[in-house]
């Protein structure tokens, strides 16, 4: 590729930009998001100062040291465990025969939507001491109390089997891209199915699990409805105690400031691991493997996928439609309104699109641009998604209510929220998106008289679509089920499914909360079938 | 071919981007609202009394749903510009906090009248709606009632041990240690505290979560809010096993703490807050609040559910609900003995 450049025609810009056909276009919107993701941080700062030495002591006692601990145990434990689940799903939905792959395909990545307050109950309700399945066991063999799941084995199983499905759509999509070529090359270059797959596919794929996995770790450091259902300390549940027993938001500040350190650790960590690069040296056509017979191991790859559907979305559904039968027979009212399912996929879906949109030029600028500056803004996307989403919420409420007033609790300050939370689920995936196109078809363009903006939007665009679908499909689906920014920064009587399962389930009127959960599950799946018949026509194109 | 896709895509996105820049999808903006309420009480308990007000005044009520404590944070975070005429918290600790930031305004004499000096504020900026108490939820099955001691402090008992089950990160809790160390001194709740850790018991989020665990049989007795059980009671029917039990004595476990309103001191539309404050204390919100939340209404002459045990039996020390925001310590101490 270097010879083709060597005789550029005159029009091409100077060398530097050239190559990249990185200009003005991607640097100003990626410095406004950049600036935007810092006004949690600048919040932060200003709360912090005010915290005094007591809270700055609060962070080098014993306690700090221990619940850094538990999170930082929880956060690897469960970033494993995902992958493991989400290698064998994507690879089984994605490259063989399996039965019904379609259908599992929508299935397994459900349980995204399940929101971990509802998940963890789930979770307790299900495998308590004297839960479900041990009334089973106490039916078939008379056990009468199981150990208890709380603590940390209750919130690994909770958070791994409702997050995985960050690592599996990442993997998909990065399945769907690679170029088999590469791996036919080592087949018939004489290598074992074995070897190919470690030795090709798994290298190749690197930058897509690393992807998912740093979502799910990130959103392990944030997550509190899982933790705080779980009774497992970390530094989500104690940010929370301080708000809410001494509505000392400085103090908070101080430990969500330790976060923010923690992120920038795993960011470093991610970064380190996702240096491979790797891109279709062919066609820029996408091409799909052939599916691999399963032959007699379809049996046991259906019971694979099924048993992870069944703990990730039959439970849930089920345990959530006992609510509602245990309640209707009692002659509680069935309630079901429209307008908060509406409201969240209006809200769902904006936040996708502004997503996508906004995390096109971060994504460009992190793998066409290597230098300091360019990591520092793509590694700044990172920061809201990594922090309680209470933490996010309340800095939006301080400055919007201070300095756009008119613009406090409307759709675009909401959709903006959802940005600040949100962005990197797009910036990851289509990072690893980007990283599959080789930067000869977009050279391609440049030399034939495209400029950067036509080359961006009629090569570079399409050729990530199929990340672009995943990226807009994982957003989707997360604001689906987001809760503090909704509550703080909607217009005033704006509610989602999501709102009103909280506002249900608190207080203990689950006969309510059912169906606008049930909804929600309803209208995710619909919305995931959506998505991914669009990513099968995106590879069909 | 392609040109045009990515074309059209950006003439949706433009479309969209106009439809949230003009707010079509924001109802209630169009409406104007007049009156705008941070509920930290869910929607469930209020939205009907609401509604009810809005009916009988024809003042529009614009609510936002969310924690109690959280709200609270919002209307600090928010400063001048807040939008919320009235707070509805959830107990008396968030409304103290509010009124120590100086964001409460005084309500009038009559209204503050109307209820019983220990459920309102002493500076007269907040007044208590409805009173909740603190009891002992216990499994039926497990547990007699003659089984269960006199007052709260005898749960150190080791006979106790693995049977508890609290929820020490909830504000209600945090509210009865706070009441304890007015009460005993911090040496003697460190004690009691200490005493309760022996006996490892089981944390749990929320009430909610206590109450469920106590009917599933996971603990025998749970350190909740009186009024939780009855939600649980409508939609298991009467069969769920577990009940209330009260001290008999005058004990702290007993305390009364109440779900309160004040009006937010930017509020610009202070005639309407104070017209909803006041159908909050008429009778039949007190009314609604005895029937369907199973709470106890705070004014004189209204009586509780039947299901209940009268407030004026109900025996508790005299601790002053002003101080109920003085959490510092009592987080300091739960986290100096390791509970936290």
């Amino acid at each position: 590729m270097a010879e083709v450049l060597t005789s550029p025609p005159e029009r091409l810009p100077p060398a530097r930009r050239r190559w990249l056909g990185v200009g003005a276009q991607v640097w100003i919107p990626s410095l406004l998001v950049a600036a935007a993701m810092l006004l949690p941080i600048a919040y932060l700062i200003i709360r912090a100062a005010g915290a005094g030495s007591e809270g700055w002591n609060l962070l080098l006692s014993a306690r700090t040291a221990r619940i850094l601990l538990n999170t930082l145990l929880l956060a690897t434990a469960v970033t494993a465990t995902t992958v493991a689940v989400a290698l064998p799903l994507a690879w089984l939905t994605v490259r063989t025969d399996l039965p019904g792959a379609r259908w599992w395909t929508v299935l397994t990545a459900l349980p995204l939507v399940v929101p971990s307050y509802v998940g963890g109950f789930v979770i307790a309700t299900a495998f308590g001491p004297t839960g479900m399945l041990q009334q089973a066991l106490e039916w078939l063999m008379g056990l009468t109390r199981l150990p208890a799941i709380y603590g940390f084995p209750g919130a690994w199983l909770t958070l791994s089997l409702f997050t995985y499905p960050y690592v599996l759509l990442s993997i998909r999509a990065g399945l769907r891209g690679i170029d088999p070529a590469v791996e036919e090359a080592s087949r018939v270059l004489g290598q074992g199915a074995w070897t190919t797959i470690t030795r090709v596919s798994l290298p190749m794929l690197r930058p897509w699990i690393g992807a998912g996995a740093l979502l799910v770790a990130l959103y392990v450091l944030s997550d509190f409805g899982a933790v705080s259902m779980m009774q497992f300390d970390s530094f989500t549940t104690a940010i929370y105690v301080q708000y809410q027993a001494s509505f000392n938001r400085s103090y908070a500040a101080v430990l969500s400031l330790v976060l923010v350190v923690l992120t920038a650790v795993v960011l470093a960590i991610e970064g380190r691991s996702s240096r491979a690069r790797f891109h279709r040296i062919g066609s820029a056509a996408a091409r799909l493997a052939r599916p691999v017979r399963l032959g007699e191991w379809r049996i046991p790859a259906v019971m694979f996928c099924g048993s992870v559907v069944a703990l990730g979305v039959v439970l849930p559904a089920s345990v959530v439609l006992y609510w509602l039968v245990a309640g209707l027979r009692l002659g509680q009212p069935l309630v079901v309104t429209l307008q908060p399912a509406l409201n969240s996929v209006y809200a769902s879906a904006l936040s996708a699109g502004a997503a996508v949109l906004a995390g096109m030029p971060l994504a460009i600028l992190a793998v066409r641009r290597r230098g300091a500056l360019a990591a520092v803004i793509t590694r700044l996307a990172y920061t809201g998604y990594a922090l309680p989403g209470i933490v996010v919420a309340l800095s939006l409420v301080f400055f919007a209510a201070r300095s756009v007033p008119w613009l406090y609790q409307t759709m675009p300050v909401l959709v903006f929220a959802y940005l600040v939370l949100f962005l990197p689920q797009a910036v990851g995936t289509l990072r690893s998106a980007l990283q599959q196109v080789s930067p000869s078809h977009e050279e391609s363009a440049r030399v034939l008289g495209r400029t950067p903006r036509q080359t961006l939007l009629s090569v570079t665009v399409p050729l990530v679509r199929p990340g672009a679908v995943a990226a807009a499909a994982l957003v989707f689906l997360t604001t689906m089920k987001e809760l503090p920014a909704t509550l703080l920064l909607s217009p005033t009587g704006f509610e989602t499914l999501a709102t009103r399962i909280w506002s249900a389930a608190t207080e203990g009127f689950f006969t309510r909360a059912a169906p606008p959960a049930l909804l929600l599950l309803l209208i995710s799946s619909l919305s995931m079938a959506l998505l991914l018949s669009q990513e099968r026509r995106g590879s069909d194109a | 071919m392609r040109g045009a896709g990515v074309n059209r895509a950006w003439a949706v996105l433009s479309i969209l981007a106009l439809v949230i820049l003009t707010g079509v999808w924001s109802p209630v903006l169009a409406q104007g609202t007049t009156l705008t309420v941070y509920s930290g009480r869910t929607r469930e308990l209020v939205a009907p009394i609401l509604e009810q007000f809005t009916r009988a005044t024809g003042i529009a009520v614009g609510v936002r749903y969310g924690a109690t404590a959280e709200m609270a944070a919002t209307i600090m975070e928010e400063g001048t510009n807040s939008p919320a005429d009235v707070y509805f918290a959830q107990d008396a600790g968030a409304l103290g906090a509010l009124a120590f930031a100086g964001r409460l305004r005084r309500l009038p004499d009559a209204m503050l009248q109307r209820v019983e000096p220990r459920f309102r504020s002493g500076d007269g900026v907040w007044v208590g709606i409805s009173g909740r108490a603190r009891v002992v939820v216990y499994n039926t099955r497990n547990v007699a009632v003659r089984d269960l001691p006199a007052s709260i402090a005898e749960f150190t008992n080791p006979r106790w041990r693995g049977r508890i089950g609290w929820a020490p990160t909830n504000g209600s809790l945090q509210a009865q240690v706070t009441a304890m160390r007015l009460l005993w001194g911090d040496d003697r709740t460190r004690q009691w505290l200490l005493g309760i850790k022996a006996n490892a018991p089981r944390v749990y989020r929320d009430n909610t979560a206590i109450v469920a665990a106590v009917g599933a049989g996971e603990i025998d007795v749970g350190f909740v809010n009186h009024y939780y059980l009855f939600q649980f009671l409508r939609e298991r029917g009467p069969s769920f096993p577990a009940r209330n039990y009260f001290f008999p004595g005058p004990d702290i476990g007993n305390l009364i703490n109440v779900a309160g309103v004040g009006i937010v001191n930017t509020s610009r539309n202070a005639a309407a807050a104070q017209r909803l404050v006041e159908f909050l204390l008429s009778p039949d919100a007190q009314r609604y609040f005895a029937n369907e939340t199973f709470e106890y209404p705070l004014v004189r002459g209204i009586p509780a559910n039947p299901q209940l045990p009268p407030l004026s039996q109900i025996r508790t020390p005299n601790v002053d609900l002003n101080h109920l925001q003085a959490l510092e310590g009592t987080l300091k101490l739960l986290q100096e003995v390791g509970i936290l």
